[in-house]
């Protein structure tokens, strides 16, 4: 059996008797890329700040690389590397003195943070503005410095909370790229994101939570087998022509799901949906095949997309 | 043997200090340096010429630069509790970066009063240098007040540290700095003596870090007597200074590790 480096059973938090994680059972293996998919609000970065030992816990149990977080935060946090939902860089600084301070912080010889601010300046492709300011970089390099910043102390678990989360599409795949090799270098990751294809893209096993408590737990794949139907046909009507002619879609896939601009047939054989789409004499403004997505899990576990 | 980790915060406060001290040398040393001048100098020469023994025997020049040191450890150490600690919370958010890595709020709050510390006894010093230029003091005595100024400005920021961490409010800061830190900034003795406010006002005197700093400051450099014995003023700055920082503690927690 893998060696776990993260246990939590019911794990809780509350907030002024506000319940942000609601007795949640997890682990996660060294090695693997853990992921918490589920829209804003369902408990992920709270989830992540107990883990960091940011955040005391309210209920239940959590080790950490075999720490409590509560008794032993200060020998856990070095263990760690944090990437935070929000840029917290010291902007007046220079790339090169970020990371210099940071690794102060562990406590790490200065010799050693030089060499590795070379090796972690090369991975986050800063090499060229190690000397520039940190207020002058684009939104993508500032967090690729988050991350590098996050692995001076050479950690043994990264965790990112929504790491491409305000990026544009190119830096995002630029980021993703990254992470994607720490991933194959043996680094374990926890990601927490409401973004779907970045779950799909980086994670090796997920759970998807909603409203502070998990509602399923698996790798995509596994996800979207045991969820969903392989395909997907999504029907677009003009405005007011949905209403009328739901219930003629009734049959034509083994599920339905009418939403507010769309219907989504969820089937085996989308080629096929199409053809008794036709044959029902419906015509739909567009129509989109597809593979199932995490999207289409969350949709079918909570009712819900995760953009609401 | 690792750097014990509030040293680490205050090496990290020092290294961003030799980027942006250029900014702070206005407000830090030239403000009071003016202050010398226009006060001193400026209206030292009307009060000299009315009043022939001077205050207390000396001339008003001589009588305000120990004072104008008090006062200026007190700004630096409100200024440092102040704005650093709301820029590290909310701002820059540089504490949240901080208390990912092995610092936790104890040590963030003891690196923090170092480095108010060693702000203080920077600007303190400058201005003692200023002081001798001015002729005022010998080198010495006026090196030897700045000590007592490092006292003033540690017990003004650890209690400003107390308040800041204990507000929100954006709004807070510049009206902490309105009815506490510039009034008192006037009226601690720095630039007359404190016998000079109405009578019910001078117990209020009293209580404030800067009459204390001022008193003490000015027994230092030019060896006038003062009201209360000196290890009364001593005592009751560090204790201010303690206060100042265990009050913050909880707080800190409560706004950092919710």
């Amino acid at each position: 059996m893998a060696e776990q480096l993260i246990t939590a059973s019911g794990l809780t938090k509350e907030f002024d008797g506000l319940v942000a994680v609601d007795g949640i059972d997890f682990h996660v293996d060294r090695g693997e890329s853990f992921g918490f998919l589920g829209p804003n609000g369902a408990g992920k970065t709270s989830a992540m700040r107990m883990i960091g030992a940011v955040s005391p816990i309210t209920g239940g149990d959590l080790t950490v690389l075999g720490h409590d977080p509560e008794a032993e935060g200060p020998e856990l946090r070095a263990k760690l590397g944090v990437v935070p939902q929000e840029d917290n860089l010291d902007q007046e600084l220079t790339v090169r003195e970020n990371l210099l301070m940071y690794g102060r912080y562990f406590g790490l010889p200065k010799a050693v943070i030089e060499e590795r601010i070379d090796e972690l300046l090369e991975f986050a492709q800063l090499t060229e503005k190690a000397d520039s300011k940190v207020e002058a970089l684009s939104g993508g390099m500032k967090r690729r410095l988050t991350i590098a910043r996050g692995l001076i102390n050479d950690p043994e678990m990264l965790i990112l909370d929504e790491p491409t989360t305000g990026l544009d599409p190119q830096a995002r795949h630029v980021l993703w790229d990254r992470l994607y090799r720490l991933k194959q270098q043996g680094v374990t990751l926890i990601i927490t994101t409401h973004y779907m294809d970045e779950a799909e893209q980086l994670c090796d096993r997920l759970v998807i939570m909603d409203k502070g408590k998990i509602v399923a737990e698996g790798s995509p794949r596994q996800l979207i087998e045991e969820h969903s139907r392989p395909e997907v046909v999504e029907l677009r009507f003009p405005v007011g022509v949905l209403e009328t002619i739901a219930e003629r879609l009734d049959g034509l896939a083994p599920r339905v799901e009418v939403l507010a601009d769309r219907a989504l047939l969820y089937t085996d054989d989308a080629d096929a949906t199409v053809e008794k789409v036709h044959a029902e004499g419906l015509e739909p403004e567009t129509i989109l095949e597809r593979r199932s997505t995490l999207e289409d899990v969350f949709l079918r576990l909570t009712g819900r997309t995760l953009e609401d | 043997m690792a750097m014990p980790l509030a040293l680490r915060v205050a090496e990290s406060e020092a290294r961003w200090y030799r980027r942006v001290w250029r900014g702070s040398m206005f407000t830090s040393f030239i403000n009071p340096v003016l202050y010398l001048l226009a006060m001193g100098v400026g209206l030292g020469t009307l009060v000299d010429a009315n009043l022939p023994p001077g205050l207390e025997g000396v001339s008003y020049l001589t009588f305000l630069a120990p004072g104008l040191l008090a006062a200026t450890a007190m700004q630096t150490g409100a200024g440092e509790g102040a704005w650093k600690v709301r820029a590290g919370i909310k701002w820059t958010r540089t504490y949240h970066a901080k208390l990912a890595t092995p610092i936790g709020i104890p040590a963030l709050v003891n690196g923090h009063m170092l480095w108010v510390g060693v702000r203080v006894l920077m600007v303190s010093v400058a201005f003692a240098i200023v002081v001798v230029a001015f002729r005022v003091a010998p080198l010495w005595q006026s090196l030897a007040a700045t000590l007592p100024a490092l006292l003033v400005g540690l017990a003004m920021g650890g209690i400003t540290t107390a308040f800041t961490v204990r507000t929100n409010s954006d709004v807070a800061i510049p009206t902490y700095f309105r009815f506490v830190v510039i009034p008192m900034f006037l009226f601690s003795g720095a630039f007359f003596p404190i016998t000079q406010l109405p009578g019910w006002l001078q117990p209020i005197a009293y209580i404030t870090p800067l009459w204390h700093g001022v008193e003490l400051c000015r027994s230092v450099m030019l060896g006038t007597p003062t009201v209360v014995e000196p290890f009364i003023s001593v005592l009751y700055l560090i204790a201010l200074t303690a206060a100042g920082m265990a009050l913050a503690m909880k707080p800190f927690e409560k706004q950092l590790l919710p």
